[in-house]
């Protein structure tokens, strides 16, 4: 007969199991089949031959590849302006919005409505802000001096990037403020009532009690917004396309491209397995980042 | 009758009208139908078309999903992994047939077009559906770019006559520049997208340029080059709105519409829109000619017509067809041609057809027999965007015309 632990263990197991083909089914697999892929020369769709094994061909092709490369660090540069961005706008507004004031309910309501906005809308919406003719941005800058005359933002490589990259932070910010305002409002008001006591100066109180309390929320936050900026697609996609003349091609959209409209499932798969790779890379210097800090707080 | 009854009785007749229903619903073809979002033929356009034939054929119902042009290729690409519960009809584009050969994802339908009814058709139109002599589809929207030009801007300017040529074309450009009658005188759609390849095409045809050279796909020949210089040179001179390298085709509209520019190359469905009073500015004052040559008499175009062809995997290749043949037949085509320009050569000469729309009915005579089309190959997608990338590259002022085109070719060459 089975001991009591033994059989909770079983029925655990039993309880678990039906979770586990799930996953196994939806992201082991595809996983897997991905992986797998990356070593084919498999066509999105059959023309009537098997797809044939080439070893690592595709992954030295894409290494290789100059627009692959471009694309990559494209994306980094994306990933580290947007992220930084919405890490410093969204830690102010997060200070501004704990603050008592009057209308700050309604403040807070309106500064999450960006992010609350499906992707779609939100490109759609800074498309039209962008235009050359008619667009808000180019008639609010002339208006206050800033420009002579209406740019064409999207429209030139040198500032189609930047462009998206504003409409993705405008969008995300608020989701670092969500999480930052909940840690403030955690602290209690003593501490800050103590350390001006103290003497301690505004930098000072942030430094000792504000950030700590909010570090590891503002941690969580920013580890979701880089692996989300670095597969940012739908965004460009409403927006640019990936041009002018490729300045906004990201790794998601270069993928996309090679499986979708090139029709190479093989190659396109190499391209996601490595995109998964530093994915995965970035998340790992996070955590790093994370257990250290959190090892230096306990020792403290 | 008793209140026992009355529920046995509510089920026989429930039962009966269950039945009755699903007996109808066995004899019921229902077609999915892929269309894209355009200002041509609109969506409701379509589902009108779409409910006549239903009314005419009570057994076949039709479901229609529609998504804008840029994502056309990529959805019919996309649904073939579906099997027979993806589309019956795909509307295709002209440059789509040589890929779409390849993967097996349209019906040869070469046996169910008659050469007799074939022979009524412009040729530029049934070559969009053929390829390897056997025909994919039925065209359906038969196009090409046209010059439009506005009157009273040019007479404002003296200049008497459109222009016939694209040197004369850059001269009136000029004096309408000079004159201050309008800060761009020129708009084209030179987004990185495939309106841009259009766009160039047509100066291609026009410099009498050609896409192959001993069999290679090449971009450096004489008229391939002078087609590039131009499309620059307007540029450099400040004659083409610069915002063009971020316009689509309805920007070209909306800008010309907006009293923007004195020259714009789009499609036949700018003609009604642009002389609609309540979406444009300069209704009443829209010329339309057939885009000009490189000598005065000859005329450009490209290709950028479209057909419908029945999905491999389509459970009900008949009744496709049979929807097919209805929306591309002669009545409906003659029906909504303020929209869109009939297949049929016989229409052009139908004073019903020709009414409201003589200027464009003439151009059309010409340029539909002058129409070059964009390069045919299974890898046109990726040929499509190296080329895209170039030409933008000289646009953008990145690249000089010769080495773009020279790396253009040169990529073409490696195509996989």
């Amino acid at each position: 007969m089975l001991s009591l632990p033994q059989r909770e263990r079983r029925q655990a197991w039993v309880l678990l199991a039906p979770i586990l083909v799930m996953m196994f089914v939806l992201t082991a697999w595809p996983l897997v089949r991905t992986f797998w892929l990356s070593f084919t020369d498999a066509g999105l769709i059959g023309d009537g031959t098997a797809p044939a094994w080439v070893g690592a061909d595709n992954f030295l092709y894409a290494l290789t590849d100059p627009d692959f490369r471009a694309a990559l660090w494209r994306t980094l540069y994306f990933t580290f302006v947007s992220v930084i961005s919405e890490g410093i706008i969204g830690v102010l507004v997060a200070l501004l919005l704990n603050q008592q004031f009057w209308g700050r309910t309604v403040l807070r309501v309106l500064v999450i409505l960006p992010w609350a906005l499906p992707t779609i809308v939100n490109a759609t919406m800074w498309r039209l802000n962008f235009n050359p003719d008619y667009g808000s941005i180019n008639a609010l800058l002339t208006q206050i001096g800033l420009i002579d005359h209406y740019r064409s933002w999207l429209g030139s490589p040198d500032s189609a990037i930047n462009a998206v990259m504003f409409a993705d932070i405008w969008k995300n910010y608020p989701l670092v403020t969500l999480l930052t305002l909940a840690a403030l409002q955690t602290i209690p008001e003593d501490l800050f009532e103590a350390a001006r006591l103290d003497g301690a100066s505004a930098w000072r109180r942030f430094r000792a009690i504000t950030f700590p309390a909010i570090a590891a929320p503002l941690a969580v936050a920013l580890i979701l917004r880089t692996i989300d900026a670095f597969k940012v697609f739908d965004i460009i996609y409403v927006m640019t396309r990936g041009g002018p003349l490729d300045s906004t091609k990201t790794v998601s959209f270069f993928v996309y491209q090679e499986s979708f409209s090139y029709l190479r499932a093989g190659s396109g798969a190499a391209y996601a397995v490595l995109m998964t790779i530093i994915c995965a890379l970035l998340i790992g210097i996070y955590m790093l980042l994370l257990l250290r800090q959190r090892k230096q707080g306990v020792s403290e | 009758m008793s209140k026992r009854l009355r529920p046995a009785t509510t089920l026989c007749v429930l039962s009966a009208l269950a039945f009755g229903y699903s007996a109808n619903a066995l004899a019921e073809t229902t077609l999915s139908a892929l269309f894209m979002t355009q200002a041509a033929y609109s969506e409701s356009d379509i589902r009108a078309m779409t409910a006549d034939f239903t009314k005419a054929h009570p057994d076949i119902k039709v479901n229609l999903e529609f998504v804008p042009y840029e994502a056309l290729h990529d959805k019919i690409v996309a649904a073939r992994g579906a099997g027979d519960k993806g589309y019956d009809v795909v509307l295709f584009d002209a440059i789509w047939p040589a890929e779409f050969t390849k993967f097996g994802l349209l019906q040869d339908v070469t046996s169910r077009i008659s050469s007799d009814e074939a022979g009524k058709i412009f040729n530029g139109a049934i070559s969009t559906v053929t390829y390897k002599d056997k025909r994919w589809g039925m065209p359906w929207i038969l196009d090409t770019k046209y010059l439009y030009y506005n009157k009273a801007m040019l007479a404002k300017a003296g200049i008497t006559a459109p222009p016939t040529t694209w040197q004369e074309l850059e001269k009136q450009a000029e004096i309408l520049k000079q004159k201050n009658i309008v800060k761009y005188p020129l708009v084209w759609s030179w987004s990185q997208s495939e309106a841009l390849i259009c766009d160039y095409t047509t100066l291609v045809s026009a410099f009498k340029g050609d896409f192959y050279q001993g069999g290679k796909l090449n971009f450096t020949n004489p008229g391939a080059m002078k087609a590039m210089d131009y499309m620059k040179d307007t540029l450099d001179k400040g004659l083409t709105n610069p915002n063009s390298r971020e316009y689509l085709e309805e920007d070209v509209r909306k800008s010309f519409s907006n009293g923007d520019a004195a020259f714009a190359l789009n499609w036949t469905y700018m003609y009604n829109m642009a002389n609609d009073p309540k979406q444009s500015k300069v209704a009443g004052d829209v010329g339309v000619v057939p885009a000009p040559g490189d000598v005065a008499g000859q005329a450009s175009g490209v290709n950028g017509s479209m057909g419908l062809g029945i999905a491999k995997a389509s459970a009900h290749p008949d009744q496709a067809w049979e929807y097919i043949t209805y929306i591309t037949s002669q009545p409906v085509q003659d029906k909504y041609a303020k929209l869109s320009l009939p297949i049929w050569k016989s229409s052009y000469d139908d004073p019903a057809v020709q009414k409201g729309q003589e200027a464009l009915i003439a151009a059309a005579k010409t340029s539909l027999n002058v129409m070059l089309s964009r390069p045919v190959t299974p890898s046109y997608s990726q040929l499509s965007t190296i080329l895209q990338q170039n030409v933008q590259s000289v646009l953008q002022g990145k690249a000089s015309a010769k080495d773009a085109m020279a790396a253009a070719t040169q990529s073409a060459d490696r195509l996989r």
